[in-house]
């Protein structure tokens, strides 16, 4: 009993040592539409003055074509395709994939691995942004301080083309 | 010579008239600004006209087309047809970059009359004394040099295509022409013969004129490094125009240089 007192503030202590978690729970909602594509969807981590800090996810149709099939649609993500996503020659290992179906998409990231690679402590913001053929295109933000002291569990709600953002962050 | 200049103030007169009651807008709108993909095209309209985007008066002319590549090299359109009130063609982008699309107008304009009847003539500047005829009167000379351009990137913005060619009003972009936003500030710079334009006035109108009651004009003037900023009200195709005119005439027989630029750029949404 007496190691075992002694072992647990050790284990508190080498708790932030450990990686970091940063999880993102993205929802792809359901629309009542007659004409429905999965959305395209980027998630990316901005720093303060807009530049990418890291790309996390990017979702675009997959199915080949002279024409790059859904590479020729990137640029419908306009935030992302503009804040760095032109800068990407696709497909990136780890980051893009195959669009989603409605439901939630959960996405785990560690810190020091690729893609989240080794953030810096600072004030960053969580995008997502969607984009739907024949149909809408939303951004939702999620400030964000990192590391996180505490596990902390943030979100914000898209109007449209998303639905519930969730950003959980364990230190 | 009295006489000579009281002539020559009656066609600066008629010259600077046209220019006053110049409504057309000539422009090219490409179908994307911003693509991407394996083999990526874009389609472009070409016209002059009231309205915008809409023709409604005469096709662009094809045979000013300058479309050049992020190397600089220039290719050549594809699928190039005039109509009555639009011309078309398709640009194949082949390079990863900024192309930039320009109709370039740089000639001679003279007007005279032979045996009581007008006549008009646009050409070349060393064309010029051989067409107009012997016994040719009231001839009125003029020198043009416009430009129409706009730009489309394939991926990653460039700007080895948007060299001034130092002829003319050219535009340099400090904020990238394919990477415009409403609501935030785009900052140009004018250059005259390759040289800073101070003091012109720059006019951006956005496309649909049709559907509102107001040309709904934003405006702007260069500074004195040929600077200038507009702040985009909304997301849209703007048609960005700026001209001039003064006495650097290559022509003896041409006392005035009408000059004008213009640009048609897409702003998206934030």
């Amino acid at each position: 009993m007496r190691r075992l007192l002694f072992t647990m503030p050790a284990l508190l202590l080498a708790a932030p040592v450990a990686a970091a978690d940063l999880d993102v729970t993205v929802q792809i909602p359901r629309l009542d539409v007659a004409e429905y594509h999965r959305p395209y969807l980027a998630a990316w981590i901005e720093r303060e003055d807009h530049s990418v800090a890291a790309q996390l996810a990017v979702w675009y149709a997959q199915k080949e074509s002279k024409e790059g099939a859904g590479t020729k649609w990137l640029p419908e993500l306009r935030q992302w395709w503009r804040r760095g996503g032109r800068e990407l020659q696709m497909p990136v290992d780890g980051v893009s994939g195959a669009t989603r179906p409605v439901g939630e998409q959960k996405l785990a990231f560690e810190q020091g691995k690729a893609p989240l690679g080794q953030l810096a402590p600072g004030k960053y913001t969580l995008v997502v942004e969607a984009a739907r053929e024949v149909g809408g295109r939303e951004v939702v933000r999620v400030p964000f301080q990192w590391p996180a002291a505490a596990p902390q569990h943030l979100g914000a709600k898209g109007g449209s083309e998303l639905g519930e953002v969730k950003l959980d962050l364990a230190p | 010579m009295p006489k000579l200049s009281s002539k020559w103030t009656v066609l600066a007169l008629a010259l600077a008239l046209p220019l006053a009651a110049q409504a057309h807008k000539m422009w090219m709108v490409p179908s994307a600004t911003n693509v991407s993909g394996a083999d990526p095209w874009v389609t472009v309209d070409a016209a002059v006209s009231n309205d915008l985007f809409f023709p409604d008066h005469v096709p662009g002319d094809l045979s000013r087309l300058v479309i050049t590549a992020p190397d600089g090299s220039t290719v050549a359109p594809e699928n190039a047809a005039t109509g009555k009130y639009r011309s078309v063609f398709d640009v194949h982008l082949q390079q990863q970059g900024t192309y930039r699309i320009a109709l370039v107008n740089q000639g001679v304009f003279a007007g005279y009359e032979l045996g009581g009847e007008k006549k008009r003539w646009r050409g070349e500047a060393a064309e010029l004394d051989k067409a107009i005829p012997a016994g040719a009167q009231h001839v009125q000379v003029s020198e043009a040099s416009n430009r129409v351009e706009t730009f489309v990137t394939n991926g990653k913005p460039s700007d080895g295509a948007l060299k001034p060619g130092g002829k003319g009003l050219e535009l340099v972009p400090v904020t990238h022409v394919t990477d415009l936003v409403a609501g935030e500030g785009a900052t140009f710079q004018l250059l005259l013969d390759g040289k800073p334009a101070p003091d012109l006035k720059v006019t951006a109108i956005a496309g649909g004129t049709r559907y509102r009651n107001a040309q709904e004009e934003i405006e702007a003037t260069t500074g004195k490094d040929g600077r200038f900023t507009l702040t985009w009200p909304h997301a849209g195709m703007y048609w960005v125009n700026a001209s001039t005119q003064d006495g650097k005439t290559s022509v003896k027989q041409a006392r005035q240089r009408r000059l004008s630029y213009t640009a048609v750029l897409e702003v998206l949404p934030q």
